[in-house]
């Protein structure tokens, strides 16, 4: 019943969903208050409803109720809860229901948080928030219904895939989805502008908080990902170019551009028509992420069953979309006013460069991710695109990104200077030659650009710190009053620091661990010692033990570094009989920013097992850097400004509210 | 300056960031592509040794040999060719006789192809879909295996890397 329940409430939504897209442009086009209205009570009963669908998926899956499908081929009665939960989205199908649920949740809150919109902006966005959700309903019901009976119900499940029955899976897809689908919001905000005609001051007020909210789920989705294939795959790659860890990036370096442009409409009322445009590829790349990925053009963990009529759907709402917004930017976009006049060296100028920048490597992200497909399409040649590629295009592009990341603070709106901005960088610049030196000094071996990298990053990190003590006064007044100065500071100013500090963080993660990683395979019985980096790490034995739903060897090490026993490690290998699938659990040993990585291989005929070490220096900082731009977007998010700067209508609430 | 002035440094500057872009784009292209190919077709384009491709195939039954220091050698075939492999490192968990494999590397002096990267999918009915096209291509695909292909759940890619 609760499936059938399910099914029925996800068909009601989409018929929401269809009146939200029509209703309200009905009421704009006549200006009927009434029907504007809709909209938003329409898009909080879509939620609702795909709130319920969701709901009863998860209680298929709780009660492992095997007469559905897509529980049967998913889940096993014996795997515990957790993944049981998590296995509702471990699927394509269950990943759509998520999708689309969380799309309604965005329509919901701009329904909710929206009052204090112009009516016809917040029924136009509503509405186009509507046709994103038609479409992907339509999508689900007709070729990916998650709630499928079978008419003769087995008594046991097929299992989850192993690999996705970890912790990183229940946070990752959420988190990642939070982003994609966060740019619909921006998205709607530019269709909406394009319809009406003008871009006012809510319309900037608006945008930028909610790609901001966007962003920082993507980019914890990201890192959180990375960080799942780093530990679950067993081979210490966190980012391997492939096509899907590709159609992430790719919104997420046109939503950066989209924050960065936003912050010179809102503040400047200039680019708006870029701005506009940004928006509306950011949430296209996350449609062509999306098309990518679950599709099964590409074969990879995330595609989880090739059937050509999704593709061909998901690729018909991608052009109808895509096209369509594209089009009516090319029809519309003319007619928007240009906004205020600036200096190519001012603050606005370093933002544009910015922007500049991050669409250029998106391209050629795109580029090397698309290349090969189309190759394909095009000649039936195959080829593959790997790291060195990305690392010959991207990289030089990003590292000019980073060098101009301390400048663009620090210059003034409209017209900046250069100089004075220089000036306020040296000791950013000494500290970058003092790492260089000292890096040069104390390591050998390791790439020839490691020792500039690790100096940009400490540029980079410096940078953001020296724009906080040049704002705070430090050293030209009292440390009293410059403390005080730097509390007072905007919090956006703060998350500024944080971001692109954590830009440099991640960058020296990156540097340190692919240049002085440090690797060794072998074969080992017990009692033999298996050394790398600093730490050796000896067999003690080989356990087997039972899971809920698998049989695992674990192997134990006790490891010591220069000779001190410092801890112990039992990475395993688990096989999971339902599936006859088995998967590496490296096991990881912390020391400070730095890791100890060991996984396991095949066991061989006369008992000794092959063992995979490496020593990742500061491989933490990757993901550190990652979380503190996150965290930054969220201290920029909680800015004042963007609390109670909006006007409302309605006066003697703004009264109620606690002052700052 | 000029609103125009003003545009066309935007303008200028746009322009000589992407033709850097497309620049660095098309040098990599040249460089950094890697082809797919199978030992018929590797045989047939008689690849240079050192040129860097990847190998589709299924892995010979009976060829696999583990060495000593983790090193392995088998065989990739497609029915037609096959072509004799060295890895050292530790396979993928699905690696077995008679599956799917792409590897990546190079050949050597004497034809043997030294691969850095081991490509295996966690699932028993599962082959890579570039072996799975270029097998269809050379006929040597079964009805029982385009069945299997259609199962295949949740694939996972798995990757050695030496």
């Amino acid at each position: 019943m609760i499936a059938e329940a399910g099914h029925y409430a996800l068909v009601l939504a989409l018929a929401l969903a269809l009146v939200q897209s029509i209703v309200p442009l009905i009421g704009v086009r006549l200006s009927e208050p009434t029907l504007m209205g809709v909209a938003g009570s329409t898009a909080i009963a879509q939620f609702a409803f795909a709130l319920f669908a969701f709901g009863a998926l998860t209680v298929a899956y709780v009660v492992s109720d095997f007469s559905v499908v897509n529980v049967f081929e998913n889940s096993h009665s014996a795997k515990p809860l957790i993944y049981k939960i998590t296995g509702v989205w471990g699927n394509h199908e269950g990943s759509m229901l998520l999708w689309v649920l969380i799309l309604a949740l965005f329509s919901a809150l701009v329904a909710i948080f929206g009052t204090n919109l112009p009516s016809v902006l917040r029924s136009l966005v509503l509405a186009v928030q509507g046709w994103i959700a038609s479409a992907f309903y339509l999508f689900i019901l007709v070729t990916s219904n998650p709630f499928l009976r079978i008419t003769d119900p087995p008594i046991e499940g097929r299992d989850l895939n192993p690999v996705l029955q970890d912790i990183g899976l229940a946070v990752h897809p959420p988190m990642l989805y939070l982003g994609y689908v966060g740019f619909s919001i921006s998205f709607s905000f530019a269709i909406a502008a394009l319809i009406e005609g003008r871009i006012g001051a809510a319309w900037a007020r608006w945008v930028r908080p909610w790609t901001l909210l966007a962003w920082i789920f993507l980019t914890l989705g990201i890192a959180m990902g990375s960080y799942w294939a780093y530990y679950e795959l067993g081979w210490g790659g966190w980012w391997f170019w492939d096509p899907v860890e590709n159609a992430s990036l790719m919104p997420w370096l046109a939503g950066t551009a989209l924050l960065h442009s936003a912050v010179v409409m809102e503040k400047r009322d200039a680019l708006k028509i870029w701005t506009i445009l940004l928006a509306i590829l950011a949430f296209s790349l996350s449609l062509l992420g999306t098309f990518l990925v679950r599709s099964g053009v590409l074969t990879s963990v995330h595609a989880f069953a090739t059937d050509p009529t999704r593709g061909v759907f998901i690729l018909a709402i991608l052009c109808i979309f895509i096209g369509g917004s594209l089009a009516l930017y090319a029809w519309r976009a003319p007619e928007l006013t240009q906004g205020g006049l600036f200096a190519p060296i001012s603050r606005e100028g370093a933002l544009v460069l910015n922007n500049l920048l991050l669409t250029t490597a998106c391209a050629t992200v795109f580029v090397g991710t698309l290349y090969p497909l189309a190759l394909e399409t095009l000649t039936g040649e195959k080829i593959s695109v790997g790291a060195p590629f990305f690392n010959l295009t991207f990289g030089p592009l990003f590292v000019a990104l980073l060098l101009a990341v301390p400048f663009g603070p620090m210059l003034a709106w409209k017209r900046g200077d250069i100089l004075g901005a220089a000036q306020r960088l040296v000791a950013a610049g000494l500290c970058a030659l003092l790492a260089l030196a000292l890096v040069l000094a104390w390591t050998r071996g390791g790439a020839v650009l490691a020792p500039l990298a690790i100096a940009l990053a400490v540029f980079v990190i410096i940078g953001a710190v020296s724009d906080l003590t040049e704002k705070a006064g430090l050293f030209r007044f009292a440390p009293r009053v410059s403390l005080r100065r730097a509390v007072g500071l905007p919090r956006s100013i703060w998350g500024t620091a944080f971001a692109h500090a954590g830009l440099g963080v991640a960058l020296l993660g990156i540097v340190c661990e692919t240049s002085w990683n440090s690797e060794r395979i072998a074969s080992v019985k017990t009692g033999e010692v298996v050394a790398v980096g600093d730490y050796e790490a000896r067999l003690d034995g080989l356990v087997q033990r039972q899971g809920p739903n698998y049989r695992e060897q674990v192997a134990r090490f006790s490891i010591s570094r220069d000779g001190k026993p410092v801890g112990e490690l039992s990475p395993s290998k688990r096989s999971f009989s339902a599936r006859g699938a088995s998967t590496t659990e490296a096991a990881l040993f912390t020391s400070g920013f730095s890791q100890l990585y060991i996984s396991l291989g095949e066991q061989n005929a006369d008992g000794s097992i092959a063992v995979r070490a490496y020593h990742k220096p500061l491989v933490l900082l990757i993901w550190f850097g990652a979380v503190m731009m996150a965290f930054g977007g969220a201290l920029s998010l909680s800015d004042r400004r963007l609390r109670v700067g909006a006007p409302k209508p309605a006066r003697n609430k703004q009264r109620l509210q606690p002052a700052e | 300056m000029t609103r125009k002035q003003r545009r066309l440094v935007l303008i200028g500057s746009a322009l000589t960031v992407l033709a850097i872009a497309a620049a660095l784009v098309l040098n990599a292209l040249r460089d950094s592509i890697v082809f797919f190919s199978t030992p018929t077709m590797a045989a047939e384009k008689s690849i240079k040794p050192g040129q860097r491709f990847r190998l589709g195939g299924l892995v010979q039954p009976g060829s696999l040999v583990h060495g000593e220091q983790l090193q392995v050698k088998f065989a990739i075939t497609d029915g037609n060719a096959s072509l004799p492999v060295v890895f050292t490192g530790i396979l993928p968990d699905l690696f077995r006789e008679g599956q799917g494999v792409i590897s990546e590397g190079a050949l050597d002096a004497a034809g043997v192809f030294k691969a850095d990267t081991v490509l295996a999918k966690h699932d028993e009915t599962y082959m890579p879909k570039d072996v799975a096209d270029a097998l269809k291509k050379q006929g040597h695909w079964k009805a029982e295996d385009a069945q299997k292909a259609k199962d295949a759940k949740a694939a996972t890619p798995e990757r050695a890397v030496r």
